[in-house]
């Protein structure tokens, strides 16, 4: 083998950005996000039921957020009717996070987990939590 | 044939994952095809890397195109014409970081039918570093599956790659120019006439796998929305090797994950090795300095020499005799 040296290096420099998602992970525990519902208004909710069914809020809630955005900011629009035809008022901080206080438990959770920032509450003001 | 072949090999990919996932064979593709193709692309980038490393460099050949190291009083051009080690890292650094040489590229023409012209043709070059660059990119982010918490450079690399702010999920810039960079360099190879004649199947289906590639990539983050937090649980388990496969994550992630595999373990059998092979070509990275010191081929072997004055010796009697004049008497 000619310039054994810089080759060694080269293999060295290559393995440690091909292994790095492994030995960054060694000793780590993570645990799959289990976000909480128990919020004292979901308790007392006769029929516990988000806006939308729970398999679209998952995939689609952000789309949703970004849809009720643009009605109630451009457009005026406050009002939001939903697939069983039930009304709901579009606000984030009155409708959403009436439900889900929670945000720490709930919403950031998943956000976390998956390394996702929101941008929410950079115009949204983030509702205040005890430290828990 | 050569641009359809590739193409239903990539079709085909995509359909063995879509029914290997409708078969219920979530572990095969989730966890053992991963596994076995990072496997070979390790081992294989080592193994290219050590068979070039024991090749010998015959000759002191740099492609040279500046001013060599001479008088004082001449200015040399350092990274055209490296005469040290340092010269040739600057020299490599702007080849692997901004594909120099790829700039330089020119492109003959005939004009009014007799003329042959030549003038820069800097499209290849863009493209390319489009293309890499966004890759690049694009590799670097998947690191929020793969790190729990992610790396603060995440974060920053997010901010600018979709500071548009567009839709929801944020827009990336970097998949859209991946996207259009890949199929620039696929049109290349068919519009242009000469490129299409040299081009082999080997180069069309990088460019349909990684075409897929991006495409499924874009498909699961703004249109099908994938399970997100199900994928990160699938890929945590693959690198603290206690894989798990949940409940709920779509076809569409497993045709994804089974391209990535694909290219993978065809990486270190394919023209994408030049990732490792531009490091170690020749003409980059030698020191122009064949005047300075003397290249020894690496594979002379010691050749039995007779010198003029081991022949005197055997025959200067017979030489006197003739009366041929010698060295030594």
């Amino acid at each position: 083998m000619y310039n054994g040296g810089k080759i060694l290096i080269g293999i060295i420099v290559f393995l440690l950005f091909a292994a790095f998602p492994f030995y960054n992970n060694i000793g780590k525990v993570s645990a799959k996000p289990e976000p909480k519902l128990d919020t004292p208004v979901i308790q007392q909710l006769a029929e516990k039921k988000c806006v939308e069914p729970k398999e679209f809020m998952k995939a689609e809630h952000m789309q949703m957020l970004n849809d009720w955005r643009d009605a109630a900011i451009r457009e005026g629009k406050r009002t939001y009717v939903n697939s069983e035809g039930k009304l709901f008022a579009i606000s984030l901080q009155n409708t959403c996070m009436n439900c889900h206080s929670n945000k720490k438990e709930f919403c950031d959770k998943c956000h976390t987990y998956a390394a996702v920032k929101p941008y929410c509450w950079t115009c949204h003001i983030e509702p205040k939590e005890k430290r828990s | 044939m050569k641009i359809l072949f590739p193409f239903f090999a990539v079709i085909a990919l995509v359909l063995l994952a879509v029914a290997g996932t409708a078969a219920n064979l979530h572990f095969l593709f989730g966890v053992v095809i991963p596994y076995a193709a990072l496997f070979i692309f390790i081992f294989g980038m080592i193994y290219r890397v050590l068979k070039w490393a024991k090749s010998p460099v015959p000759f002191c050949i740099p492609t040279t195109c500046g001013q060599q190291k001479s008088f004082s009083w001449i200015k040399q051009n350092k990274l055209e014409n490296p005469s040290s080690t340092l010269h040739v890292i600057g020299r490599m650094a702007l080849e692997v970081l901004t594909f120099r040489s790829l700039f330089r590229n020119i492109k003959g023409e005939l004009r009014d039918s007799s003329k042959l012209v030549y003038g820069s043709d800097k499209w290849l070059w863009l493209g390319g570093i489009a293309f890499h660059y966004s890759f690049l990119i694009v590799l670097l982010r998947h690191i929020r599956l793969f790190a729990e918490p992610a790396p603060a450079y995440l974060f920053i690399l997010e901010a600018f790659d979709g500071f548009l702010q567009i839709g929801i999920p944020r827009l990336f810039a970097t998949g859209v120019v991946l996207l259009a960079a890949v199929a620039f360099l696929f049109l290349r190879r068919i519009y242009v006439p000469q490129v299409r004649y040299i081009s082999l199947a080997a180069d069309y289906f990088p460019l349909f796998l990684i075409m897929c590639i991006a495409a499924t990539g874009i498909i699961m983050r703004y249109f099908l929305k994938t399970d997100i937090v199900g994928v990160k649980e699938l890929t945590m388990g693959l690198v603290s090797f206690s894989p798990v496969i949940p409940k709920g994550v779509g076809a569409i992630f497993y045709v994804h994950l089974l391209l990535v595999s694909a290219l993978f373990a065809y990486f270190p059998f394919s023209k994408l090795v030049h990732m490792g092979g531009v490091f170690l070509s020749p003409t980059r990275n030698m020191v122009a300095n064949s005047r300075e010191f003397r290249h020894v081929n690496p594979w002379n072997y010691p050749v039995k020499v007779h010198t003029y004055e081991e022949y005197e010796e055997d025959f200067r009697d017979k030489m006197k005799m003739a009366e041929i004049p010698v060295e030594k008497e």
